[in-house]
Parts: C-alpha cells; structure tokens; sequence
C-alpha cells in the first residue's frame, strides 16, 4: 500500500482482483479483456507451479523411499498418504488404483494453492510489477477458472465411475427411476439432473467463495494504516490456517464421497 | 471473475498431476510402507522367538544348575565318608599296632622274668649248695649232688 496522496481504495482493489490476461483471440496481453478466449496466465502459470512442486516434493520423497528408518521428508509424505489413504478406504469400499492418488493430489495441490492466501498480499503484485507485469493474482483458488477446472474434472470422474460401476444401462435406469419408481419418470430425470450438475458447481463455488472472501477481507485489512493492520490481520491470518487445510480436505472429501456414490449401487 | 478458457489449464494440469501421482509418488511409498510393516512383523516375531528361546535355555541352565548341585551334594557326601573311614581305618591300625607293641613288650617282660628267674634259681642252688657244704663243713659234691640241687632250683 501506497502513501500517495491521490491513492485511490478502488483502484487498490480492483488491482489485486485482476488476472493477468491474454486475450486469445489476439494474442495480447490485454487485462481487460473479456470473453470466453482469454487466457488467466497468472492463474494457470501459479496453478501448475504448485502442483508441480507438489509433485517434485512427493517424487523426491518416494524415489527414495526406503522401508527402513524414514528420513523427515519421507515421514512428512507417509504420514500426509496415511491419512489420505485412510479416508478414501473409509468411504470408497471398492478397489481402485486411481481413487487414492485422486484424492491425494487435490488435497495437495488445492491445499498449496489456498495457502498463497497467507502471501502477504503486496508482496508478489509488487514484485512483478517491478519486472513489468501489470498484474498477478498469486491465489489460484480466486478464480473461478481454477476451481472449475478441477471440480468439471472431477465431474467427468463422476460420469466415468457411474458408467463403470453402474453400466450404462445401469447409469441411464437409475437416472430415469432413482428416488420415486418408473411412474414418476419425469421428476427423478429433473431431481438426478440437478443433483449431478449441482455437484460441480457447489464443490468449485465453495472453494471460490471462501478464499474469494478471506482474500477479500485481507486486502480491505490492508487498507488500514499500518500500525493497526496487525490487530485484525492477524487474527484473520490465524483463523485461515484453519480454513485453508480445511477447504483442501473438504474439497477431497466430497471428491471421494460423490466418486463413491457414482460407484457403487444405492 | 469472468469464466473462459483458462479451465483447460487446471484441467490438463489435473490430468497431468493425478497420473504422475499414480505413476511415480503412490507405488513406491506404499511399497516402502508395506516393505516396512513386513519388517516390523519379522521383527517381532523374530523377537518372539528369541525370547521362547531364551525360556527354553534358561530352563536348560536351571536343570543343568540343579544337576551339578546335586553331583556337588553326592561327591561331598562321599568325601565325608571316605574321611570317616580313613579316620576309622588309622584307628584300627593304630588299635592293631599298639596291640602288636603291647604284645612285644609282655613277651619281652615274661622273657625278663623268666631270665630273672633262672639266675635266681642259678644263684638260689649256687647259695643252696655253698649253704649245705657250710653245714656239711665239706665240700659237696656238686656233680654226685646235681640232681638233687636241679629238683631243688625247680621248686624254688
């Protein structure tokens, strides 16, 4: 935050709110471009960092797994796949190569990509602006790109795991009979309709609405004179190492519950 | 906040991180993990073992223990008794050997005493005779007379 005198609260926020853009159509960086073709690159630029160093640390950690005494980053990877291990067993009964990796990489990577909410929030917009880059939003998890980028992949998982676990028959009978029987056809196709499309769209629009607001919160702190931000950034800062765990582990957790649901028979 | 192509990013980058998740960070933990339980249960079996094996040695050692106490008890025993029997042997022999040297000396004193008297007899019949010729105020014949005076020896 500026002292300029014609510092402008607005301006401020609106700043930290925008993407960096590229316009496809044109090919231009263009951050007030609108429409379907363009391109968030701070968010798909940020997105894929983290979950590449999530995956460069656990690679690390399993290329040198040993069975005997563990080192402290095999421990810390054990103890995280334990714990993703043994709740995706409690919920999904079946066998399934796919499911457990599933779960661990959304729990990791939403998990990094809501913990840039604890970046202070000047600091990287600063920096690139410095090398000349006119914005950079350095949270994934506040654009809606990111968390329907996951949830619509986990929505063709649902698909997917409905058609192996059901048949299409299977899948399409349920569908069209599921809660009332066969003479109420009309209904269950609209009550399964918007159950399978509200999936996607609650799991993404929680994740957003709740990092939309912490950082919200964080940014209208930040508006403070500084010798008093600290009164109430730190608290919000305490209480987000609460939320941001917690919104990865929910984020997993319905993943594994709704893949279970596709599943397995009711 | 508006929605556009940058969903394919994260989507691909999903694909992408859910597969190399699969492929190089799942497998090798969990081999580590279930490598290490089979370890942990050798391990403790291994242990379980040892100890059963140590009951049994132990066990071993008592009765060993027990044995040699006993052969310790009996050789002691024996000893003792063969000290009796050495102690009643020496007394034995000691009893017999100071017979043996009673029996020489009685033999040595009845040969004294029978010396001692044949010269008393020798000098009783000596005196005898020098006696008899006093009287006799003449010389006796100690030949003509010799049986006379032996009779008289032997009744002394």
């Amino acid at each position: 935050m500026s002292a300029d005198s014609e510092f402008d609260a607005t301006d401020y926020i609106q700043h930290h709110l925008t993407n960096l853009r590229l316009d496809l159509t044109e090919g231009t960086i263009d951050s007030s471009a609108t429409g379907f073709w363009t391109l968030h690159l701070d968010t798909v630029i940020m997105s894929f960092g983290l979950g590449a160093l999530f995956c460069y640390v656990f690679w690390l950690a399993a290329r040198r797994a040993t069975p005997g005494v563990p080192g402290g980053l095999q421990n810390f990877v054990e103890a995280i796949i334990e714990f993703i291990e043994k709740t995706v067993k409690e919920t999904f009964h079946a066998k399934s190569r796919v499911i457990a990796p599933l779960a661990l990489t959304i729990f990791c990577w939403v998990f990094l990509s809501n913990l840039m909410d604890l970046v202070p929030i000047d600091m990287v917009p600063s920096i690139m602006t410095a090398v000349g880059v006119p914005y950079w939003k350095v949270l994934p998890s506040v654009d809606l790109n990111f968390t329907f980028g996951l949830s619509l992949s986990v929505f063709a998982l649902i698909i997917i795991y409905s058609l192996m676990g059901k048949g299409a028959g299977g899948f399409i009978k349920e569908f069209l009979t599921h809660p009332f029987g066969i003479w109420l056809l009309p209904f269950n196709l609209v009550l399964n309709f918007v159950e399978l499309i509200a999936k996607p769209i609650s799991l993404s629009l929680r994740l957003f609405g709740n990092l939309y607001a912490a950082e919200l919160i964080f940014i209208l702190i930040s508006l403070l004179p500084w010798w008093i931000q600290w009164v109430l950034g730190t608290p919000w800062a305490i209480f987000h190492i609460l939320v941001v765990p917690l919104q990865a582990f929910i984020f997993m957790m319905l993943t594994v519950v709704y893949l279970a649901m596709a599943y397995e028979n009711h | 906040m508006n929605f556009g192509a940058t969903f394919w990013g994260p989507m691909i980058s999903f694909a992408l991180f859910v597969w190399f998740t699969m492929k190089f960070v799942w497998p090798p933990i969990q081999q580590a993990l279930a490598d290490r339980q089979k370890q942990i249960a050798d391990g403790l079996a291994a242990g379980e073992r040892g100890k059963q094996e140590l009951d049994k040695a132990q066990s071993e050692v008592e009765a060993m223990l027990k044995d040699a106490r006993e052969q310790a008890s009996q050789i002691i025993n024996q000893a003792n008794k063969r000290q009796q029997e050495m102690i009643e042997e020496a007394r034995a022999e000691a009893r017999s050997e100071a017979d043996r040297i009673l029996a020489a000396a009685r033999e040595e004193i009845d040969q004294e005493i029978q010396r001692a008297r044949e010269d008393l007899r020798k000098e009783v019949s000596s005196v005898a005779i020098q006696a008899s010729s006093r009287i006799l105020k003449r010389e006796v014949d100690a030949k003509a007379h010799k049986d006379l005076i032996d009779d008289l020896a032997t009744q002394l």
